[in-house]
């Protein structure tokens, strides 16, 4: 009778801090400057000796890696709790409208906050607000009358997403060119604004996120199966659905504030998971927290060097990569990870 | 001792409709109760009024002598099992998996599954001869199969009281009659249970007593000899039918079909 044991949570969780490590190594390796392994290891060990090459590690590669790590972490894990939420495997970070409210408001400040005396450094701020604000009205809507339902939930998070949409079409419509582009960039999903700051930022909501979803992965298990059967076996849902969604929204709105909407992390990651370690949430979560990570890091080392000295927008990337990916699982193991 | 369940004078209403009437009944320890009706008759509303899944409007349902609303989800859970009609899984849980979740009320928020919960585990799939299923996933299951776990996961939650909504509905004769004789089994160390069900016949010989269920009111209740009669079924089911006698004493129903 396989199940997860103390000894399979700690080889699974144990193998992938190693791949993530190995992973932003490579991340830190690889860029326009060639430099040496012992380069990079000298700059993390002695960060005052280490000069030009020091520099290009800490200060540009090191924040890069690590939002990245930080970002998918928290694209995979708001995407496998939304899925267990929602009882639906096609659900992602940015089903709920959470992140439509983070781009909306990230948006309306990168085109109109000049006007008002903002600068660049507002979009992180108003997009988290964006993202926070999105969610009380959320579950102002799809929790009317105490309970909050799933279908009711996505039916309010796909109008909203629609309307944020639309609003941030008429906000690039009547934006300048260069606020065009930055828009453009930031609807595609980018890392090129990382900074110690905002990997800082993600990391405490990932933390807090994070920490509300390992706690209560015994509950996401039996929330996944219908939020009846959960009630049947002993869970508060809707106090668990509460704390779970609050978690979900920090970590999203941390994660689109600085890297706008990186797509297929959160939709992907969970699948490909459940097919290599199975389904148990208590598993699945820190897992996917790794490996999202991993995932992102991969994705934007890529971004940062396929076309020589130009970069690519990581979310341009993470699609292309996860497609065809999706599609994949779809066909050759549609009957392992989405349905019987 | 106060009553397994106590329903007194229980109305519940969906929308605008009134499903359930001024129902009252009690199940004793170690009773097993049918509870019959047509489709749409109100059977599943009172087990999901009893599980405060749906709030009751009047009346008052206690368990063990506890108003049902005073007791906490998980409280509720360590003395009262369901096993619905159907289970509804999105993900690929194995059959391990999904009955060792029965345990969840009996254990902490965080952390494993202890040996007594996988060796109750085992027994449950062994005593319902599903022990080869328990690698396999939950997407690979038949209707019947998917039954047998449904009850699996409700033996694990070791109940003092196991609510069944039509258990055996996907089962053939076989399983049929091996989950009301776990049922009967468990009654006899003193668990209460009560079954819905369409099959009559069966129901009369798992069940202690019936209660008929229509338009939302309890009709009839008592001993199947005593509930099922024919004037009973016409009235309750508009069915024609014959009750005979059984060669075991207990009441078979023969509707007619044809000619």
């Amino acid at each position: 009778m396989k199940r997860l044991t103390r000894t399979r949570f700690v080889a699974t969780v144990a193998s992938l801090v190693l791949i993530a490590i190995a992973s932003s190594l490579i991340g830190l390796l690889t860029g326009p400057s060639a430099l040496s392994p012992g380069d990079v290891v000298g700059a993390l060990l002695d960060p005052a000796a280490s000069g030009a090459a020091g520099d290009i590690v800490l200060r540009i590669r090191l924040p890069r890696v690590l939002l990245a790590l930080l970002v998918g972490a928290s694209l995979a894990t708001s995407g496998v709790v939304f899925q267990a939420l929602l009882h639906n495997p096609l659900a992602d970070p940015y089903v709920l409208g959470i992140s439509g409210g983070a781009a909306l408001a990230g948006i309306a400040m990168l085109s109109l906050g000049a006007a008002v005396g903002f600068g660049a450094d507002a979009v992180p701020p108003a997009a988290f607000a964006g993202s926070a604000l999105a969610t009380f009205a959320l579950y102002a809507v799809a929790g009317a009358g105490g309970r909050v339902s799933p279908t009711s939930l996505l039916l309010t998070g796909v109008v909203f997403n629609a309307f944020a949409s639309a609003a941030i079409v008429f906000l690039a419509s009547i934006a300048g060119l260069a606020e065009g582009a930055r828009i453009f960039l930031w609807l595609i999903g980018n890392l090129s604004a990382a900074a110690f700051g905002s990997a800082w930022l993600v990391a405490s909501f990932l933390g807090i996120g994070f920490a509300v979803a390992l706690v209560l992965a015994r509950s996401l298990n039996l929330l996944a199966l219908g939020d009846e059967t959960a009630e049947h076996l002993g869970v508060a849902t809707e106090r668990h659905k509460r704390w779970l969604l609050g978690a979900t929204a920090l970590m999203v709105g941390a994660a689109v504030s600085v890297a706008g909407l990186v797509g297929f992390v959160g939709l992907i990651i969970p699948h490909l998971l459940r097919l290599v370690i199975g389904a148990d949430h208590r598993l699945l979560v820190p897992s996917a927290a790794l490996a999202g990570g991993t995932f992102l890091v991969v994705c934007d080392t890529v971004a940062r060097t396929a076309l020589g000295g130009r970069e690519l927008p990581v979310g341009a990337i993470t699609a292309i990569v996860g497609g065809p990916l999706f599609l994949w699982l779809l066909r050759s193991h549609q009957h392992r990870v989405f349905t019987p | 001792m106060s009553a397994a369940l106590q329903l007194d004078g229980v109305s519940v209403v969906l929308g605008s409709r009134e499903v359930l009437r001024d129902v009252s009944f009690a199940v004793e320890s170690g009773e097993v109760i049918g509870l019959l009706g047509r489709n749409g008759a109100g059977k599943t509303t009172l087990l999901r009024a009893v599980t405060r899944s749906l709030g009751h409007r009047r009346g008052e349902i206690s368990l063990f002598g506890a108003a049902v609303g005073s007791l906490s989800r998980r409280a509720l859970a360590r003395c009262v099992a369901v096993v619905p009609q159907d289970l509804h899984v999105p993900f690929p849980f194995t059959v391990a998996e999904l009955v060792l979740m029965g345990r969840a009320p009996h254990q902490p928020l965080v952390g494993f599954e202890s040996p007594d919960d996988v060796e109750r585990t085992r027994a449950a799939l062994a005593r319902l001869g599903i022990e080869h299923l328990a690698d396999r996933s939950s997407f690979e299951l038949s209707g019947g199969e998917r039954q047998l776990v449904l009850v699996a996961r409700a033996l694990v939650q070791a109940p003092r009281l196991l609510l069944l909504d039509e258990p055996t509905a996907f089962l053939d004769l076989s399983h049929r009659t091996l989950v009301l004789r776990i049922v009967r089994e468990l009654a006899a160390a003193g668990c209460a249970a009560l079954i819905v069900s369409h099959d009559l016949t069966l129901a009369a010989r798992a069940c202690d007593r019936l209660l008929l269920l229509h338009d939302g009111e309890i009709q009839a209740a008592g001993h199947p000899r005593d509930v099922l009669d024919a004037p009973m079924l016409e009235r309750v089911f508009g069915l024609d039918a014959q009750v005979v006698e059984g060669p075991d004493g207990a009441p078979l129903v023969v509707p007619r079909i044809g000619g």
